[in-house]
């Protein structure tokens, strides 16, 4: 047949893509950063071995910020997104307005004002208003994500599940938001990513997380270049570590049907 | 239920509001004014079906086919005028719609299988989630539906594993599932290549044979010669000629 004699798989010039580079960006990066690390405890292990020692607090505190962040922002953002494609006016100016407002406002700004603001009417811990204007913040974006998500849907899904009798809402839990969340997961991954580095932010609120762990020791050992050098090394490799796993869940769902 | 027809449609009239110019041949104005203009689909449109009666619908395109038949399961709501099923009358507001929609099956161009879910859930779906049947006899009965279409070797595929004429018999199937009184089919051939095009017209033939009330829009001649007890001719939302498949061509 034809095809044995055109030998277009053979071509060299496009990398294909089952093959792995060995010295990818991501490689250099990631396994650079882990190696100056266990470089420099190795090397000089008295400031570096004890601030990698006192941060372990602080990246738990980072995780559970993230972590609850992130779940309650994914709720906010789904009604969100579900809001700005409602057909109620009410309902569709409410998502629109809260989306406008809360992305054209700083999270460093939100943070301060939330904590102050819900400081004046109730006592509430400092972690739980930290969650919430993050939650809150990122619910915007993500809702905008889930609004594309689910527009992107193709309209005759929504048309077939009417044409068989089943209403608007139970379509959209049925048949559109599964296929929505296919199309979402990976962007929702990249959010995820940039709310553990904006979780920082949350160390102006005594809010033990992994910067402020090390503005403490710094703050008593004076070694600030040695300890900021490993929070930034620390981050690194979190997110890094999260990149590859939102790559993977990529090529996992890429791969799949459709 | 009523003795002479079972769907009845009177003056039905679909106005659409499109956004658009006056003239689109007019190129020396360039800056165009778009404006809402009102295209007419469906004008003052009467139509009986008798029970068991396989109607084809054919027509050039922007002739109001589609509109009509999506007009039918209010899809589209129709701008005046009434379209009755039975003695429900569909285009009264305050009508369960979704009663309707059962008692109508319809199948699409782009046959808008659910791309999430395997043949025999595409198929189950409906009957659970709307009917509240038991997942096992729901199972049970699509499966009887895939094997029906000719499918019953392809109850776990998903939809992009099927070909086109596979995906649309699964969505006859997924029609049928609800055991409606009547089919519409939305051009069911025309996105399809011609080798697979007969496996989805023998289906369309069974289910005539069995009695089933089919509105069709299509061009298949053969289909209209095999099945059709009538051929409707439309253009600009009206009906030009009607009568047996022998006699209008």
């Amino acid at each position: 047949m034809a095809r044995d004699r055109i030998p277009i798989s053979d071509a060299t010039l496009i990398p294909r893509k089952g093959e792995r580079e060995i010295f990818s960006a991501w490689k250099i990066s990631f396994f650079g950063a882990i190696g100056i690390l266990i470089f420099l405890v190795i090397y000089s292990p008295d400031p570096y071995k004890n601030i990698i020692l006192f941060l372990p607090d602080g990246i738990l505190k980072t995780f559970q910020v993230t972590v609850l962040s992130i779940l309650l922002a994914l709720v906010i953002g789904l009604m969100a997104g579900l809001g700005r494609i409602s057909r109620v006016r009410f309902i569709n100016r409410i998502a629109t307005v809260y989306i406008e407002v809360i992305r054209g406002i700083p999270l460093l700004v939100q943070i301060f004002y939330i904590y102050y603001a819900l400081g004046r009417i109730v006592k509430i811990p400092d972690i739980t208003s930290a969650v919430i204007a993050m939650a809150v913040c990122y619910g915007a974006y993500l809702g905008e994500i889930i609004r594309a998500g689910i527009q992107a849907v193709p309209k005759g899904q929504m048309e077939a599940a009417l044409a068989l009798g089943l209403s608007r809402s139970r379509a959209m839990r049925h048949i559109i938001l599964p296929q929505t969340l296919r199309i979402v997961l990976p962007p929702i991954g990249n959010e995820f990513i940039a709310l553990l580095k904006d979780s920082s932010l949350v160390s102006i609120l005594a809010v033990s997380d992994l910067l402020r762990r090390g503005r403490e020791y710094a703050a008593h050992t004076f070694e600030y270049f040695e300890t900021y050098t490993v929070v930034a090394l620390v981050y690194l490799i979190l997110t890094l570590f999260f990149s590859w796993l939102v790559g993977l869940m990529e090529a996992r769902l890429s791969r799949d049907v459709r | 239920m009523s003795d002479n027809y079972k769907i009845r449609i009177e003056d039905a009239t679909k106005i659409f509001t499109v956004l658009g110019r006056d003239n689109p041949q007019d190129k020396r104005k360039r800056r165009m004014k778009v404006r809402k203009m009102k295209v007419v689909a469906l004008n003052k449109l009467n139509l009986t079906v008798s029970p068991q009666e396989v109607v084809l619908i054919i027509g050039p395109s922007g002739s109001g086919k589609s509109t009509l038949i999506r007009c039918i399961n209010r899809l589209e709501d129709l701008t005046s005028g009434s379209i009755w099923i039975d003695d429900i009358c569909v285009t009264d507001p305050s009508v369960d719609i979704r009663r309707v929609r059962e008692e109508a099956g319809m199948v699409f161009q782009s046959f808008n299988l659910f791309f999430h879910l395997n043949a025999l859930a595409n198929v189950a779906l409906a009957p659970i989630v709307v009917k509240g049947m038991p997942r096992d006899e729901a199972h049970h009965r699509a499966r009887e539906l895939l094997k029906r279409v000719g499918l019953a070797d392809k109850e776990d595929s998903y939809p992009s594993q099927l070909s086109g004429g596979q995906q649309q018999r699964v969505a006859i199937a997924r029609a049928l599932a609800m055991n409606p009184h009547i089919m519409m089919f939305d051009e069911p051939t025309s996105a399809l290549d011609p080798e697979m095009i007969k496996e989805v017209l023998d289906v369309m033939l069974l289910l005539a044979k069995e009695g089933m009330t089919m509105l069709v829009v299509s061009h298949e001649m053969g289909f209209a010669r095999a099945a059709a007890n009538r051929v409707i001719f439309m253009d600009e939302g009206e009906i030009i000629e009607e009568g047996p498949p022998d006699k209008l061509f």
